[in-house]
């Protein structure tokens, strides 16, 4: 039986993932964005912490790598912000929008069919936002797990 | 009347929560009992958006129409967000509780006293 | 001053939250790298951030209110110009009573980050510890420089959701995990009826600027509604009675560093229920029975406090209760103002004066009770006891922290020529003007407050030595430079009081009496 749930486990966690990266890459044209599409991604690593439980996961599920990502997505949110002082602008201004470079192209008024490559510094802080909420979402429950696990064996009673 | 009808779910969520904080003696019903306050919360701030026959606020093909408050729909996003955090936080307490205690009873998790 | 660094000096209000951010974000890296490089980039992002703070009072004393636009072309640009006159972004407004508080921040936020750096790192948390003290700062200093009311809240909630953090952060005692899930579930609850207060507030204006919904205003049903919900969370925050029952135990388990900044969060609450009362409702409010409400909450504070901190054993309970007790005079100067807000003469007889003393008496509450709970620290770092009865004799081996502690416990029971006299000899004078018996109350529970820490200073300092302290020796160096920068301060302000109300004092009284100045800052420039 738990053969069965860890094969499907690994066969579908990349849909998850595609799923929430979508989310998050078109968060600036439709629903969607940094905390949600991070979630999503994050149930893709809940399904495999279920499946394999906590102790058995490497790779890109190590804590180390989360802890990374997360460590990751925080600074870029940062440090993008200040990147508005250094213009001279203000913080967490705009610097990136109607600027031809990354997510620089214009945008129409009114409705239109949605181009991925605008608007400026919000894609680029939905994808901070996202890896961030990924990997702080998945180190939760992976250390909820792992408590969880150490409060029925008895474990030995150091702090967490 | 039927645009009322989300606030008296309000009204009702968040009684129900408020009630389940204060009377029910388990903590894990306690701390689900604030997730219902922060639903009813939520759902208050969404419902107090809307236009009559409007549209959702996005740009990409948009129909016509009038398009309801997309303020209150970030308000809510965000308030939604910080109940994610403040839960998990609540809860990783309550293991460690139990760890210590033992019970998850609140009546009994009353070592400080006077 | 205007040209420190190229220009950084405008964006000082962002800074004041962007810097403690970055550097909490750099921990978990750091951490990886070499234990001690935590140590140093706490310091590091602690003392840039009150340097940022400290450059912003100066500014806001000497030049006026700042205002800081977020994401707009240039941090001047509070009206878009095609708004028509709207204020649509979030926007910082930092008049004289926010960079008061972020005055007092930026001192004790320093001199308790320095007292933590000794703690014992059993665990490998010291990472998270000062991760979670910097965010701790940010929340706090957003809130007080936050023009905004949505804003507000969040800010509000990472402060709440820090602090119950750090009151848990030592877990192997299980009591330390129940004080902080009872401050996390007070706050929890009370972010979330601020919450529904700010949406009541949006439906009727739409708009969630304070400064525009102030100007606004027109006092309905729903309008009375939010303010109850404005202000009663922020009551409960500032542990005003009846709302207190989490303050003792959440000041007493967490470590001493982290109760001295916790008192300043409390202030900061203090702040918002200030703020939503003076400047967002004004005159419109019933102010008489506003006012004695707040007055009444002062009042029972004050004695409740003091009554239940006499027979406490534990020492840092006992101190938390009077903490509850010293609110209590903060709420009733500030009461006794909001009171006659309506009267000019009585407010330029004695209106005026009782406000300076309330908030006269934030600054000097969070200094010396800061100072005090970090003196506690200190022996029950040394001693591992924290019961009085277990204590004595300590006077011989840790002579600066017993100086320290005389400073703090004269300061607190309102002996000259410490900071305490000041504020309460305003106090008295003014209430008294208003009425006698509030006076009376205020002037008995001083009394009762020195008699408790005569008590205190007795049990842990005086008598012979005790042989199962025989190796104890004084504090840590960092533990005794912050807690001598404190006292130092302590004293300073009782021996210079008039400099300090005459320009600190007084341009934070004159900003919360005149809204005018708060709106003009956002609407007009």
């Amino acid at each position: 039986m738990k053969k069965i749930v860890r094969t499907a486990a690994r066969l579908l966690y990349p849909f998850a993932f595609i799923y929430g990266a979508y989310i998050v890459l078109h968060g600036h044209l439709t629903p969607g964005g940094g905390f949600q599409g991070g979630a999503v991604i994050a149930t893709g690593f809940a399904l495999m912490l279920a499946a394999h439980g906590p102790g058995e996961l490497s790779g890109i599920f190590k804590r180390a790598a989360l802890n990374i990502c997360e460590v990751a997505g925080l600074l870029i949110f940062v440090l993008a912000g200040f990147g508005g002082l250094t213009h001279g602008r203000a913080f967490l201004f705009n610097w990136l929008a109607n600027a031809g470079g990354l997510f620089g192209h214009s945008v129409a008024h009114g409705p239109n069919p949605g181009d991925l490559n605008t608007g400026g510094l919000v894609p680029l802080l939905n994808i901070a936002v996202g890896l961030e909420v990924l990997g702080a979402l998945s180190l939760i429950i992976y250390y909820m797990m792992t408590f969880a696990n150490h409060i029925e064996e008895g474990g030995p009673d150091d702090a967490a | 009347m039927l645009l009322d009808l989300p606030f008296v779910a309000v009204g009702l969520i968040a009684v129900i929560g408020l009630g389940a904080m204060i009377a029910k003696k388990n903590l894990i019903k306690v701390i689900l009992g604030l997730g219902l306050l922060e639903g009813a919360v939520n759902l208050f701030l969404v419902a107090v958006g809307y236009r009559q026959d409007g549209i959702a606020p996005i740009f990409t093909n948009a129909p016509e129409g009038v398009m309801v408050m997309p303020t209150v729909q970030a308000l809510t996003l965000t308030a939604i967000v910080i109940g994610v955090a403040t839960l998990a936080l609540l809860l990783t307490m309550a293991m460690a509780i139990h760890r210590h205690y033992k019970t998850l009873n609140v009546e009994r998790i009353v070592k400080l006293k006077g | 001053m205007s040209t420190f660094f190229g220009g950084l000096d405008n964006h000082l209000p962002a800074l004041l939250v962007g810097v403690p951010l970055l550097f909490a974000f750099l921990m978990p890296l750091a951490e990886r790298v070499h234990r001690r490089l935590t140590d140093i980039l706490a310091v590091t992002g602690m003392g840039l951030t009150s340097l940022c703070g400290v450059l912003l009072a100066i500014r806001v004393f000497t030049t006026g209110a700042v205002g800081y636009a977020f994401g707009a072309a240039s941090p001047d640009e509070m009206l878009p110009p095609d708004s028509g006159g709207v204020p649509v972004r979030i926007l910082f407004t930092v008049d004289a009573l926010g960079a008061f508080m972020v005055l007092i921040i930026s001192v004790v936020g320093l001199a308790t980050l320095v007292y933590s750096v000794t703690r014992e790192d059993r665990h490998g948390e010291k990472a998270t510890f000062y991760a979670l003290f910097l965010l701790l700062t940010a929340g706090v200093s957003g809130m007080v420089a936050t023009g905004d009311l949505f804003n507000l809240f969040v800010f509000l909630e990472i402060s709440s959701l820090a602090g119950a953090a750090l009151v848990a952060v030592r877990m192997d005692r299980g009591v330390a995990v129940e004080a902080a899930l009872k401050y996390a579930l007070l706050s929890a609850t009370g972010g979330l009826l601020f919450l529904l207060g700010v949406a009541l507030l949006y439906t009727q204006y739409g708009s969630l600027n304070i400064a525009f919904i102030a100007r606004e205003l027109r006092m309905t049903g729903l309008d009375t509604v939010a303010v109850a919900l404005l202000a009663v969370p922020m009551a409960m925050k500032c542990g005003a009675v009846p709302m207190h029952f989490w303050m003792p135990d959440a000041y007493s388990r967490a470590p001493a560093g982290v109760t001295a900044f916790l008192v300043v969060s409390s202030q900061c609450a203090m702040y918002v229920l200030f703020r939503s009362l003076f400047t967002l409702f004004h005159r419109r409010l019933d102010l008489a029975m506003f006012g004695w409400f707040v007055i009444a909450l002062g009042v029972l504070s004050m004695f409740i406090g003091v009554t239940m901190a006499i027979p406490q054993k534990d020492v840092k309970r006992l101190m938390a209760y009077h903490a509850i007790s010293q609110s209590g005079y903060m709420l009733l100067g500030v009461g006794v103002g909001l009171a006659v807000l309506g009267k000019p003469e009585l407010l330029d007889a004695y209106g005026r004066k009782a406000m300076a003393g309330g908030i006269f008496h934030i600054m000097n509450h969070a200094l010396y009770k800061g100072l005090l709970f970090l003196t506690a620290g200190a022996v029950i770092y040394r001693t591992g006891q924290r019961d009085l009865n277990n204590l004595g004799g300590l006077g011989h081996q840790m002579g600066w922290t017993m100086l320290c502690f005389m400073a703090g416990a004269l300061a607190i029971a309102g002996i000259p020529p410490f900071n305490g006299f000041a504020s309460k000899f305003l106090l008295y004078e003014s209430v008294f003007r208003f009425n006698p018996f509030l006076s009376i109350i205020a002037i008995l529970v001083s009394v009762l407050t020195l008699a408790s820490f005569m008590k205190v200073f007795h049990s842990m300092f005086m008598g012979p030595r005790l042989p199962r302290f025989a190796e104890v020796r004084e504090a840590p160096l960092p533990m005794v430079v912050s807690m001598g920068v404190l006292a130092v301060l302590v004293i300073l302000g009782g021996l210079f009081p008039t400099v300090v109300v005459e320009h600190i004092i007084e341009p934070a009284v004159v900003a919360l009496l005149e809204q005018s100045e708060y709106i003009q800052t956002v609407m007009e420039r």
